[in-house]
């Protein structure tokens, strides 16, 4: 029990911190595809430039997980098709709904049950693309 | 009764949290995950989703090992929980309020976006400077009677599904865990982030409102 509800317990953090920050609102969204303020590049910014010096940090000193096991952070594919393309329909839906996956769960938390239906066509876009994977480049 | 000290900590707490509260916030949620032996990444829930109700019938993709993801479907029941906490009782003074600047108000005017809103509402909604809303006014069932409603939340939730599974994560498993792994696909996957977010603002947006 113990062991699972350490993940609720980082959502949580996670949670308040998107709904606080206001990287939940389509509002701050829609004002940072139009660069009038600094706020969502503050916020992106600072956690990339915290996490470079993290990560920098877990590799020099070999550190281990909670498990014991050495810290092992994935590598990426070789390629840019798919990051570009895929980022490209990808960032289409962010501006749209204002929404991407993290502050999906936190506004249905927060009672905007509509955002089921978002949820269900993310599901069924995540399915699709599963059937169209082997035609897509990559 | 409650302790004043208590009080004042809500108080604090329930304000706007500024941009260099919140990123490092975020790191630290992925410094975390890192250290439990697990990778930032919120849409590769979908997946586990798809899996879960027997997609991988359908495609190979959906034939992993997904029941050793349950830790991230936790990490989303958390995000909900988070949301319902901030929303109802860490409410800043003014309301829930998103603090845009007066440039973007602007914005929302030349666009028009008001009259799309109003669509939903019997009161005309007029933006304000301060008075812009956290969560606009259509993310309500009633705006699923009208085609922009299931165009701003159904479109946009599959394309946000289907991309984020080409591009292999979203705005945490990219912009965040990746770009601070320095990997170049996710500084190409940010790219194309920022380039369809720019043609649906600049392009599309002029076209639906």
């Amino acid at each position: 029990m113990m062991r699972m509800s350490r993940y609720i317990l980082v959502g949580i953090i996670f949670g308040i911190t998107m709904y606080k920050s206001e990287a939940v609102s389509w509002f701050r969204i829609f004002e940072m595809f139009h660069f009038q303020s600094f706020h969502m590049y503050g916020i992106i910014g600072s956690a990339v430039a915290l996490g470079v010096l993290i990560v920098q940090f877990i590799k020099r000193r070999h550190l281990r997980s909670l498990e014991g096991k050495e810290i092992v952070i994935p590598e990426k594919d070789k390629s840019w098709k798919r990051y570009l393309f895929g980022g490209f329909v990808f960032g289409l839906g962010w501006a749209l709904t204002g929404v991407c996956p993290g502050p999906m769960f936190v506004l249905l938390g927060s009672g905007y049950t509509v955002l089921v239906v978002y949820l269900l066509a993310a599901i069924t876009g995540t399915f699709v693309y599963g059937l169209l994977r082997p035609r897509l480049p990559h | 009764m409650i302790p004043e000290p208590l009080l004042r900590f809500n108080e604090w707490i329930s304000q706007p949290w500024p941009w260099y509260v919140a990123g490092p916030m975020i790191a630290l949620v992925m410094f975390i995950l890192l250290f439990f032996g697990k990778e930032f990444g919120i849409s590769a829930n979908f997946r586990v989703m798809c899996a879960a109700d027997g997609a991988d019938q359908w495609a190979d993709f959906f034939k992993f090992d997904w029941q050793s993801q349950g830790w991230n479907l936790l990490v989303a029941v958390g995000a909900m929980f988070g949301g319902y906490v901030a929303a109802h009782y860490f409410t800043p003074a003014d309301g829930h309020i998103a603090h845009v600047s007066a440039a973007t108000v602007e914005s929302l005017r030349e666009l028009g976006v008001p009259a799309f809103a109003s669509k939903f509402h019997t009161e005309p909604v007029q933006y304000e400077v301060g008075q812009v809303p956290l969560v606009p006014e259509w993310y309500t069932w009633l705006a699923l009677f009208d085609w922009r409603g299931w165009l701003f939340i159904a479109v946009g939730g599959f394309l946000v599904g289907f991309g984020a599974r080409w591009a292999g994560g979203c705005t945490s498993g990219h912009a965040i865990s990746g770009l601070s792994a320095l990997q170049l696909g996710s500084l190409y996957a940010v790219i194309g982030f920022f380039l369809g977010g720019l043609f649906m603002t600049y392009v599309i947006f002029p076209l639906i409102f």
